[in-house]
């Protein structure tokens, strides 16, 4: 546990995805990860970043109008997301799987066939949005998910990606 | 009567409560016709389709628009926090919601205060928040799958996204993380825990594996365990017991599913359509042809 870290708590996960994408583009040594119990209510993300630069972080999420609920200290240790993946070969179909949501592709085509999985409400919208799309074009689970299933299917989509372009 | 509650993926979507009826792949309550594809109107499908067999009434269902952001399910949970006590529901299936501790504990409380309680089901974001809260027990089936497994097994995970990385997500150890689920008290009284094979459990023990027919597409196809969930709730308001009722759903959905002829591209409502057929099969074939067992109270 480091002590020279702390944790930016938002509203909601779709809020966190956000902030981490300005926090990364800016170049902060930053993570997601799961809050502390004392914390945690349900679908929760949390981003840990380098106390020290605490000023010019909010200074820049408030710029981007997305600025957390509180800053606390990091006061003991986080959750890490899930960073195991399963992969399926069906032949013509490949599936990846992170922690509870799978996503299957035609091998032939990269058009995404089925999204399955998952319990939080974005996940089927995220299905509706995503099947019957390519890869390339369908839009990523970050974009337009809220929740952590839909980050967990962040994971697979990034995974499948990989896998496609090795 | 059977209540089943969940959310369809539209913001927009009011929330509305009634019996369910399913024409054209599509689930109508009153005027609001919600399209079949996966989620809770896939469930709702499913057991409205399993009801009309067993020759019960059609289950009312309790939907919301929710795309994630947790309004809609907030809305929902405030209405069942001030309304199932007067439903006459005897069983309730929860399905797709933001998982949220505080919402899924009030309404835990309004049930509790029923007379007769209804019999509790519960899959996806709801069985988060009942694992979460440490209320798994007052549950009669989960219906997870391998990977919402690895979550129930982790005593310390709040939501599968943070299953630990030694509690493997693999099949070949799904009886030992059934064992680890009820020793930290995180599982239901029944598990029906879907896969490549479908096993049945309790604390007892694996009291089942199903694996015939075996139609690996299936596992990648979205609404197979949505749709598994409706049959199963079904089977159980119609009167037979958890653990026979879950036996009989894994069969019943395996079956639809094979002569649906499946790739990991077909989609749920291909599947749904074939649920008669394999319910009449299943059930005739196990000697299970079904008067309902339960009166079916009109709704307060």
């Amino acid at each position: 546990m480091n002590i020279d870290r702390g944790i930016l708590v938002f509203e909601n996960t779709s809020e966190v995805i956000r902030a981490e994408t300005i926090l990364k583009a800016g170049e902060w040594d930053i993570r997601v990860m799961g809050p502390p119990p004392e914390i945690r209510s349900g679908c929760d993300l949390v981003i840990e970043f380098p106390l020290i630069e605490e000023l010019n972080i909010l200074r820049r999420l408030r710029e981007e109008e997305v600025a957390p609920l509180e800053t606390v200290p990091v006061s003991s240790p986080l959750l890490r997301p899930v960073n195991l993946f399963q992969t399926k070969d069906f032949g013509r179909f490949l599936m990846v799987r992170a922690a509870n949501m799978k996503l299957t592709i035609d091998k032939e085509t990269s058009i995404i066939v089925n999204v399955s999985g998952g319990g939080c409400p974005d996940v089927p919208y995220l299905a509706q949005e995503m099947v019957g799309k390519s890869l390339s074009d369908a839009p990523g689970p970050r974009e337009i998910g809220h929740t952590l299933c839909g980050y967990a299917l962040q994971l697979a989509y990034e995974e499948m990606k990989r896998q496609c372009s090795a | 009567m059977l209540g089943i509650v969940g959310t369809v993926p539209d913001k927009d979507f009011p929330l509305i409560s009634g019996r369910v009826r399913l024409e054209k792949e599509r689930i109508h309550i009153g005027e609001t016709t919600v399209p079949v594809n996966r989620g809770t109107p896939a469930l709702l499908a499913a057991a409205a389709m399993a009801c009309k067999v067993l020759g019960l009434a059609p289950p009312m269902g309790y939907l919301v628009g929710d795309t994630g952001l947790g309004r809609g399910s907030r809305l929902l949970y405030d209405h069942l926090v001030h309304s199932i006590g007067r439903s006459g529901l005897r069983f309730v299936t929860f399905h797709y919601l933001q998982p949220d501790v505080d919402w899924h504990n009030k309404v835990l409380f309004a049930l509790a205060d029923i007379s007769h309680p209804p019999l509790l089901i519960a899959d996806a974001g709801f069985m988060y928040a009942a694992k979460m809260s440490g209320q798994s027990k007052a549950y009669e089936l989960f219906t997870p799958d391998a990977g919402e497994l690895a979550f129930l097994a982790d005593e310390e995970a709040p939501h599968p996204f943070y299953t630990r990385g030694f509690i493997l997500h693999n099949e070949d150890q799904v009886p030992e993380l059934i064992s680890r689920a009820y020793e930290h008290e995180n599982a239901a009284r029944y598990l029906l825990v879907k896969g490549r094979q479908d096993h049945v459990a309790s604390n007892k023990g694996v009291h089942a594996v199903i694996d015939s027919p075996a139609d690996e597409a299936l596992e990648a196809m979205g609404g197979t365990g949505d749709s598994l969930t409706g049959i199963v709730s079904a089977l159980i308001a119609s009167g037979i017991k958890t653990k026979e009722a879950a036996i009989l759903a894994a069969g019943i959905n395996r079956l639809a599913g094979h002569y649906a002829r499946p790739t990991p591209a077909s989609q749920v409502m291909e599947v749904i359509g074939h649920i008669p057929r394999a319910m009449e099969e299943v059930l005739d074939k196990g000697g299970k042809r079904i008067e309902p067992v339960h009166s079916e109270p009109e709704i307060a």
